[in-house]
């Protein structure tokens, strides 16, 4: 049902909202693009909200066209509802938190981050399967006093009854597997899922240290940057003091020293944009793939947990069917409710490993298209860069002859 | 000091590199052959392609300090090449009663010069001296030749020498005495000079002592100026004596004296009866000095500017190295082409990230070449403080001379004064009277040889400056040249780099689709 690339969406660079690529009203679409941001609030309840435009043509939402005001925390509720609803599926990442640098707030890291978030709805418009979400209609759709309350309920440390619930059998089930002596937690033992499980945790490492030292260079650029400035402001007292040819000469140095040190600053700007980011959103995407071998586990973990119960109430039913005790009608209707339980788990598991088995080649293909650009505009900009420097100093060069031939 | 972080990074890369790009030395342009399965690691990288001559050409035009520079008069007979090599430890032999001495080390200096004053056309000798010799040396030269810019020695640094390995310490001197007496052959005065003769010729011991032969060079006649003008004795003292800066030890009385004088000149109410007038010379050292700060700024800059170029490279090769590894890890667990073709992608990356690294390092080798002109110049810059020092002492002595002219001048009117008064006359006092204008007859010879060497030292200081200002114009311009080509080079270089990683990623593009 995707009908347009979600992944050329998070290019454009103004964030304008995307014209969709059939027009024809016939053949479904959903376009969502995040833009302006606007810093609100003071000093620590500062924060940035941003304009989350819809098109669409599907009957589930409200209009053809809607405009909301969304902020970090919404984008937060999002990837958490979807994370419990979709387990399986790969959640997009988002950007990190990033309480230091809030107080901040550059324009270049409020660039970023509104460009991350693009990229993140758009990922999710373009999922098959999640964009069929309710809670991403609701995202897209509710007004501002709804979500607050959504965003409210979920976060801190009032949760919902239910997630109180879950985290009292989740200990449950700890306490009773050191008690039955099972120290180890219960793992699948499918070789091709160790494998991917070793590759997803490996890869994780690898790509963080690419990305540190993509962030180095970034500092590098700034840093040789500055220095050129610096070198082209004391080159140009130089020639001042020397006063004739020579003089002129090393004024022109200075000038082309400056001149390159603007240059550099734009490209280290570039370089963070175009090659940092994109490699922290993989590091991302597989923290995210982390969090759902981590559900897997889980999903595995309690269907063998209410099979290994159902076994033991079956065994106690039968017990108590043949000494024909008043107590089966009720043994009887818990051992069906743990039957559906488990059956319900077994489903469960089952659907999750089919989808991680859907989504690992979705995320490869995926992922060498993202760094295939980002290895492109890498390039691109290194070689402009390259390029500019040389044309700088090669301008320079008939200056130079001209001052030694007088 | 660069040399050294040089040295201790380049290790570094080396391992690195070595990771990488094991068939490098194998091959110089040839496509790699595929490595057997068992070592994917080798065959990641191509081997780079250029090669050393395609960067020499930038320097062609630029000033290459390893090559002799050609004599700067052009002429055949100024030609002269001094190499230090060969540094060896020897014992040092002590009076004492002490076992086991110390050790020092001495060079072996290599002269090859076709000057006329050693021998002519195709002249060729060598010696063995130590350290302490060139110190003597360039003593001797200060005294014989105020008023020139002498180049500086190397200094003595005993804390380095205690830092620094020994190897290490001696290969610094080594290099330090090739480049001071390089400076020394081609300069047109101390070129051709007594002392540098006999230190570059004569085996075994220097046969440089102090205060020979001076006085015969630069006086006219052998007067003498009795020391009672500087103390209470009358005994007589060379009068090349006058023609030296005061010396401590010997000549307590006269640094008193002019100390006296300097401090008279500057606090004094009255001007001093001989002032610098050289208003033209006033206005040159101003600039000098401005000059020489400048560069200290910009040398200093330059040397920053090495650092972030070197920080570049580093940190670009080490983000290709992080693709290798990316590389290697996405080949071996690939269970989807789509990795491969990744891993392929990555493979392209990591090679140009590593190229540029080499670019970027031998780029700032180059940088270094030719920003060292600046160092080189902030040690010119000592030279000619210290050839201004010349001066400005010369002229104290003609200050404190005339003023002990004048104060003598003054003793003897008081006394003619008294004198006078007397019927018949005074004997004591005329006695006195004669003394003391036979102390003014020999002051005033004393003050007419400081006059002459003050204005010979003046006219030292001006074709020197002179000298110093062509070549200065000279050196820097061929140092922009080569900076600046050198510059250009390495960028076109890398940028030839990235546009082929460019083309390599190109069904990427957002604009092919």
């Amino acid at each position: 049902m995707v009908t347009f690339e979600g992944m050329e969406q998070h290019r454009t660079s103004s964030g304008s909202s995307q014209s969709p690529r059939s027009p024809s009203s016939s053949q479904p679409f959903l376009s969502v693009s995040v833009t302006d941001p606007v810093k609100l609030g003071n000093g620590v309840q500062a924060y940035i909200s941003y304009r989350v435009i819809t098109k669409t043509n599907c009957p589930e939402y409200q209009g053809p066209e809607k405009i909301v005001i969304r902020r970090y925390s919404d984008f937060v509720w999002l990837r958490d509802r979807l994370f419990e609803k979709y387990k399986g599926i790969f959640i997009p990442p988002l950007p990190e938190k990033s309480a230091v640098e809030k107080f901040r707030f550059s324009a270049e890291f409020i660039e970023m981050r509104r460009q991350a978030l693009d990229v993140f709805v758009n990922r999710i418009a373009a999922h098959h399967e999640l964009q069929q979400s309710e809670d991403l209609r609701t995202f897209l759709q509710a007004e501002e006093e709804t979500m607050e309350r959504l965003r409210s309920h979920e976060t801190g440390i009032f949760k919902k009854p239910s997630d109180l619930m879950q985290i009292f059998k989740d200990v449950q089930s700890k306490v009773s597997d050191v008690v039955l002596g099972k120290e180890k937690p219960v793992e699948e033992s499918d070789p091709e899922y160790e494998k991917l499980k070793h590759y997803i945790f490996e890869l994780e490492n690898h790509l963080a240290e690419a990305q540190k030292h993509a962030y180095r260079l970034v500092k590098r650029h700034r840093e040789l940057g500055q220095s050129l400035s610096d070198f082209g402001k004391a080159v140009k007292l130089l020639g001042a003091s020397e006063g004739n040819a020579l003089g002129k000469a090393f004024s022109e140095l200075g000038i082309k020293s400056e001149i390159l040190s603007v240059k550099l600053q734009k490209e280290a700007q570039q370089l963070l944009m175009s090659f940092e980011e994109p490699l922290k959103d993989y590091v991302r995407a597989v923290q995210s793939i982390k969090a759902t071998i981590a559900e897997r586990a889980n999903a595995f973990r309690r269907q063998c947990e209410l099979a290994e119960t159902m076994k033991l109430k079956e065994i106690n039913l039968d017990k108590l069917m043949l000494i024909r005790s008043d107590k089966v009608a009720e043994a009887e209707r818990e051992y069906h409710e743990l039957k559906a339980e488990s059956e319900q788990a077994t489903k469960t598991f089952g659907t999750i490993v089919k989808l991680m088995n859907e989504e690992i080649g979705r995320f490869q293909e995926q992922k060498t298209l993202d760094m295939g650009i980002a290895f492109h505009e890498f390039a691109k900009g290194q070689a402009r860069l390259a390029n500019g420097i040389a044309d700088a100093w090669r301008s320079l060069l008939p200056k130079l002859e001209a001052c030694s031939s007088s | 000091m660069m040399n050294q972080d040089h040295v201790l990074r380049a290790s570094q890369d080396d391992e690195m590199e070595s990771l990488v790009l094991h068939d490098d030395n194998d091959s110089s342009g040839n496509s790699q052959q595929p490595q057997s399965p068992k070592s994917p690691f080798n065959s990641f990288l191509d081997p780079p392609s250029y090669a050393e001559a395609i960067f020499t050409s930038f320097d062609s035009n630029g000033h290459d300090q390893t090559l002799e520079p050609s004599p700067r008069s052009g002429s055949e007979s100024d030609y002269i090449q001094i190499m230090v090599s060969d540094p060896q430890e020897e014992q040092e032999l002590t009076n004492s009663l002490v076992p086991g001495g110390t050790t020092y080390h001495t060079y072996l200096i290599t002269t090859r010069t076709n000057k006329p004053e050693f021998g002519g056309v195709g002249s060729e000798f060598s010696v063995r001296r130590r350290f302490r010799e060139v110190v003597t040396l360039s003593e001797r030269l200060s005294e014989a030749y105020r008023g020139y810019v002498i180049p500086v020695r190397p200094e003595k640094s005993s804390v380095e020498r205690k830092v620094m390995q020994k190897e290490e310490f001696v290969e610094q001197r080594r290099v330090a005495l090739e480049k001071y007496l390089k400076k020394l052959g081609s300069h047109p005065v101390i070129g051709k000079s007594e002392e540098l003769k006999l230190f570059l010729e004569v085996q075994g011991k220097l046969p440089l002592m102090r205060s020979t032969d001076v006085a015969s060079r630069m006086l006219d006649g052998a007067v003498r100026l009795p020391r009672q003008l500087f103390g209470a004795e009358p005994v007589a003292v060379d009068l090349n004596d006058v023609v030296q800066p005061a010396k401590s030890g010997r000549d307590l009385l006269r640094i008193f004296k002019e100390l006296k004088q300097s401090v008279t000149n500057d606090w004094g109410a009255a001007k001093p009866l001989v002032v610098e007038e050289d208003k033209d010379f006033m206005e040159k050292k101003d600039k000098l000095m401005e000059f020489e700060q400048q560069l200290s700024n910009v040398s200093q800059q330059a040397e920053s500017l090495v650092k972030f170029q070197q920080d570049m490279g580093e940190t670009m090769g080490e983000l290709g190295l992080a693709f290798v590894k990316l590389t290697k890890f996405e080949t071996e667990e690939a269970l989807f082409e789509t990795q491969r073709v990744r891993a392929g992608d990555m493979r392209n990356v990591a090679t140009a990230a590593v190229k540029s690294s080499r670019l970027y390092r031998e780029l700032n080798t180059q940088t270094i070449k030719h920003l060292d002109k600046l160092h080189e110049y902030l040690g010119t810059m000592l030279a000619i403080n210290n050839a201004f020092s010349d001066r400005s002492s010369a002229l104290l002595t003609v200050q404190t001379l005339s003023s002990e002219l004048a104060s003598l001048h003054l003793r003897i009117e008081k006394l003619e004064v008294a004198s006078s008064r007397i019927f018949g006359g005074d004997k004591s006092r005329m006695r006195k009277i004669e003394e003391l204008k036979e102390a003014v007859r020999v002051t005033e010879s004393a003050k007419n040889c400081a006059d002459r060497e003050y204005e010979r030292i003046k006219e030292n200081n001006r074709s020197e400056l002179e000298r110093i200002d062509k070549e200065r114009q000279t050196d820097f311009q061929s140092m922009l040249r080569g900076f600046v080509v050198n510059q250009a080079g390495y960028a076109e270089k890398m940028a030839a780099v990235w546009e082929k990683l460019a083309e390599e990623t190109a069904t990427y593009s957002r604009d092919s689709s």
